[in-house]
């Protein structure tokens, strides 16, 4: 067994930067996860491995600072919260266009704007459906739990380096903030060889020249680029599915819920069960790609779906997609920083789905 | 077993580190343990409070409405979270700037005079570790030696020679914590 730990989250997902052999971290503060550089600053990664730590002048140099080492074959990763991912979007949609690897946290807070400082799933739609613009999808990890951001730091490198496609981890406030038992992995140290034939290492005599760019004004090679990117995105939607399910194989109705409603349902389906209602939960672990296939076959004998989520609704839109009006679906969700409690959701359940 | 926990009371009384050392102190017992700060402008000079969940299973939601114990320190927070103590739980409060005192008849209500104490004894720092000392009295899943291990593990040795005082601090609150009435009160 690895090290235990009691940590937050955004302590979780620092050290298993360093674990993971990151080369570097860039990145600018903002609540709630200014953890993250907090702490890597007092553990002086550059000592421990010899990580880069450093503070950019804005989330937009950060992201670009990431497009910039991941363009080496380095490891880069960057983080932030809501109104600070808004920033890096446009490097994002560059790194996808540019097929760059790299790790992007959101520890999400409510929005729009500035919004609050407090807990919130509103940056859904912008994780899994763009964000930045062009035709471009970034592989979605949803953590529910402290070692899951660890756990997911290591498993989001592994997936940016198989795909060449940036990663977000789609956190929340609740799970940033919260300290949990977290074991945590074995370093991994740093890569020392880049020879991939995308990297840029210097061009030597022996070897033709190699480009990192999202740019082709070829309108019939750029569409060439668009159909591989597309393949690529099939590829992980074939592949990369991950969900967990909870209480499912008896349910008649079922909750879908990710990150920290994640959680609060399974309190909400343990007390549904004891009154007699037979709830299940499924938590998608990847949001894109989106466990479609899974809620299509669960919906065959589903009476009802209430999609939980600290938004107006967006992940619901998936659920619809993926039911294609097989069975009824609702949303519920506490937004602007509220959260629910397990028996907010219990009330909205028997509100919608029962009556 | 299962224990859900809300500490609340004044940014500053030591409210979130009570709950970490609390929640280290259940890491010892090898129980799962979640710790859920309210963090934000609130926290500056207002109220400030922490729940913690200690369990022998995996943890569900770590936002709770409804504790099995709360550990108050102030009156508005006292305001706040008596009547979210589930029937037959736990309420135990330091008397210090209460002028409302618990009212309910249906949970088991108990005091301890901790400011105070801390005031005689001189040691203001170690006010957290009585109340967290009256708590410990009061259930028997945690014991003294996994709080006094949960201290050794959570803070950095340089601050090692303290925990003498800390388990000190412990005692007298485990001796001075004393059950309320609400009914007897009126």
């Amino acid at each position: 067994m690895g090290e235990l730990k009691l940590m937050k989250g955004n302590e979780a997902v620092a050290e298993a930067a360093i674990r993971a052999g990151v080369d570097a971290y860039f990145g600018y503060p903002i609540t709630p996860q200014s953890e993250v550089m907090e702490y890597l600053a007092a553990e002086q990664p550059h000592k421990r491995t010899g990580m880069v730590l450093l503070q950019a002048e804005s989330e937009i140099a950060a992201i670009n600072m990431v497009y910039g080492a991941a363009s080496t074959g380095k490891k880069a990763m960057t983080s932030s919260s809501s109104p600070g991912i808004s920033l890096k979007m446009e490097g994002i949609s560059y790194l996808a266009g540019a097929e760059l690897p790299c790790v992007v946290v959101n520890v999400v807070r409510g929005g729009p704007g500035l919004g609050t400082i407090q807990p919130s799933q509103a940056d859904y739609f912008q994780a899994t459906k763009g964000g930045g613009h062009g035709d471009y999808h970034m592989l979605v990890l949803a953590p529910a739990s402290v070692q899951e951001m660890s756990d997911f730091v290591k498993l989001g490198f592994d997936l940016a380096f198989k795909y060449r496609n940036p990663v977000m981890i789609l956190s929340d406030g609740v799970i940033g903030q919260m300290m949990e038992k977290v074991e945590l992995f074995d370093p991994i140290p740093r890569c020392t060889e880049f020879n991939e034939e995308w990297m840029l290492t210097g061009k030597t005599a022996d070897r033709e020249k190699r480009v990192v760019t999202s740019l082709d004004l070829d309108s019939a090679k750029m569409e060439k680029h668009n159909l591989d990117l597309v393949a690529k995105y099939k590829k992980m939607q074939e592949n990369e599915v991950r969900y967990e399910e909870f209480q499912v194989e008896d349910a008649e109705y079922l909750f879908v819920a990710y990150g920290c409603s994640a959680r609060i349902c399974q309190k909400t389906v343990k007390i549904a069960r004891e009154m007699g209602h037979k709830v299940g939960l499924l938590r998608p672990i990847t949001l894109y790609p989106y466990p479609s296939k899974r809620l299509n076959e669960l919906a065959d004998r589903l009476k009802g779906i209430l999609s939980v989520e600290l938004n107006s609704g967006q992940m619901i839109e998936d659920v619809k997609l993926a039911v294609n009006g097989k069975t009824k679906v609702e949303h519920y969700g506490r937004m602007g920083g509220m959260i629910h409690s397990p028996e907010q959701v219990l009330c909205a359940f028997e509100e919608f789905l029962l009556k | 077993m299962n224990e859900e926990i809300i500490i609340a009371g004044f940014g500053g009384q030591g409210v979130l580190s009570m709950g970490k050392i609390l929640a280290y102190s259940g890491i010892m017992r090898n129980l799962e343990v979640s710790w859920m700060p309210s963090y934000g402008p609130e926290m500056r000079g207002g109220t400030a409070n922490v729940t913690v969940i200690l369990s022998e299973e995996r943890i569900s939601s770590p936002i709770i409405n409804i504790f099995d114990s709360a550990i108050i320190l102030n009156q508005q927070s006292l305001d706040k979270f008596e009547r979210k103590v589930r029937p037959g739980g736990l309420l135990l409060y330091d008397t210090n700037g209460i002028t409302r005192h618990p009212e309910r008849t249906d949970i088991d209500i108990y005091q301890v005079e901790a400011a105070a104490e801390s005031a005689r004894i001189d040691n203001l720092r170690v006010f957290n570790m009585i109340v967290l000392g009256a708590y410990l009295k009061l259930k028997d899943f945690l014991k003294l030696e996994h709080v006094i291990e949960g201290l050794e593990k959570s803070l950095p040795p340089r601050y090692h020679h303290l925990i003498e005082a800390n388990a000190d601090a412990l005692k007298i609150g485990m001796n001075i914590v004393k059950p309320y009435s609400a009914e007897l009160a009126k």
